[in-house]
């Protein structure tokens, strides 16, 4: 697993309370995880910091499993 | 009760009373406070008045690129991130509808309606992050029972309570609150230029028999502001001495 997935796992674990085993690069934020609407903004803006890039709100939008947020930063981010 | 030290507050329309009186009260409760407006001279002469713990961010809020800006500015200023963010900034352009230019429209809107929903929109960021916020827009008692002459202010006012009730909402289980503030009739340069006549005959419209202070205002202000109020959001806090009861 790459760092990058590991971090991004740490965070959805610490933001959203949730067993570590629960987060899978397919499980949806929303509907696995049980995030809301505000949830899944924090966890962009939480992902800007951890890896200090910037998510613009239309690819914000298109984030909506942990792969998601994997592919991003890791097609963003060197 | 009420103690906002450590917090940070930017207020707009820092330069004008009832602006003043509000982050003078503000700073009194021990808030750091960023003062911002058009008038540099004036908020430089409040900051300077208020000694320590005051800062000067000028800001066309006009200019959509200067209100991107206003609130990274405020906490470079203040060195922290912004606790209490405090809508004020405020402008008439009267006349009647079946007169009224769309740049009258227009300019009202612009700064006191969208300008406020983009400084919210920044503040909440940092906000949310630290689990603690307070927005308090100033709107009018005119934003609720209309008037003549003040389609385009009467619209922003009430824009305003319909914005701070939807973020109100979006943002509570964060520890935010969105609240308004409606002042009445105010002693201000707005008031000063009516006629003793036009003075008189509103004054017999307010059961109080007085008009406001800045000071009245910016007492609800600092009360929806602490951490006592925490439990009060969505709010409209009406300081109209009896004006209307709503």
């Amino acid at each position: 697993m790459s760092d990058v997935a590991e971090r991004v796992k740490k965070i959805v674990v610490e933001h959203l309370g949730v067993e570590e085993s629960k987060v899978t690069e397919n499980a949806s934020f929303i509907d696995d995880l049980g995030a809301d609407s505000l949830d899944t903004v924090e966890l962009v803006m939480a992902f800007e910091e951890e890896f200090q890039c910037e998510i613009p709100d239309d690819a914000a939008e298109k984030i909506l499993t942990v792969k998601d947020a994997i592919d991003f930063i890791n097609e963003h981010t060197k | 009760m009420f103690d906002l030290t450590g917090k940070t507050a930017l207020v707009t329309g820092a330069s004008g009373g009832i602006g003043g009186a509000i982050a003078r009260a503000l700073h009194d409760q021990g808030a750091t406070v960023a003062l911002s407006g058009t008038r540099r001279e004036a908020l430089e002469a409040t900051a300077a008045d208020l000694g320590g713990r005051a800062h000067v961010v000028p800001c066309d809020l006009s200019d959509p690129d200067a209100v991107a800006g206003l609130v990274e500015a405020a906490e470079a200023a203040a060195g922290t991130g912004l606790d209490i963010l405090v809508n004020n900034a405020g402008l008439t352009r009267d006349g009647l509808a079946m007169r009224m230019k769309d740049a009258d429209w227009e300019t009202v809107l612009d700064v006191n309606l969208t300008a406020a929903f983009r400084l919210s929109r920044a503040a909440l960021k940092g906000m949310m992050k630290r689990r603690w916020g307070r927005i308090i827009s100033i709107t009018s008692i005119v934003g609720v029972t209309g008037n003549p002459g003040q389609a385009n202010y009467a619209a922003s006012k009430a824009g305003l309570i319909g914005m701070s009730k939807s973020l109100a909402g979006e943002v509570a289980p964060r520890g935010i609150t969105v609240n308004c503030v409606a002042p009445g009739f105010i002693t201000s340069a707005m008031t000063d230029a009516l006629s003793d006549d036009q003075k008189s005959r509103l004054l017999g419209a307010i059961p109080a028999g007085t008009m406001g202070s800045g000071a009245d205002v910016a007492a609800a202000v600092v009360y929806l502001a602490s951490a006592e109020a925490g439990y009060v959001t969505g709010q409209t806090l009406h300081v109209n001495g009896g004006m209307a009861m709503i």
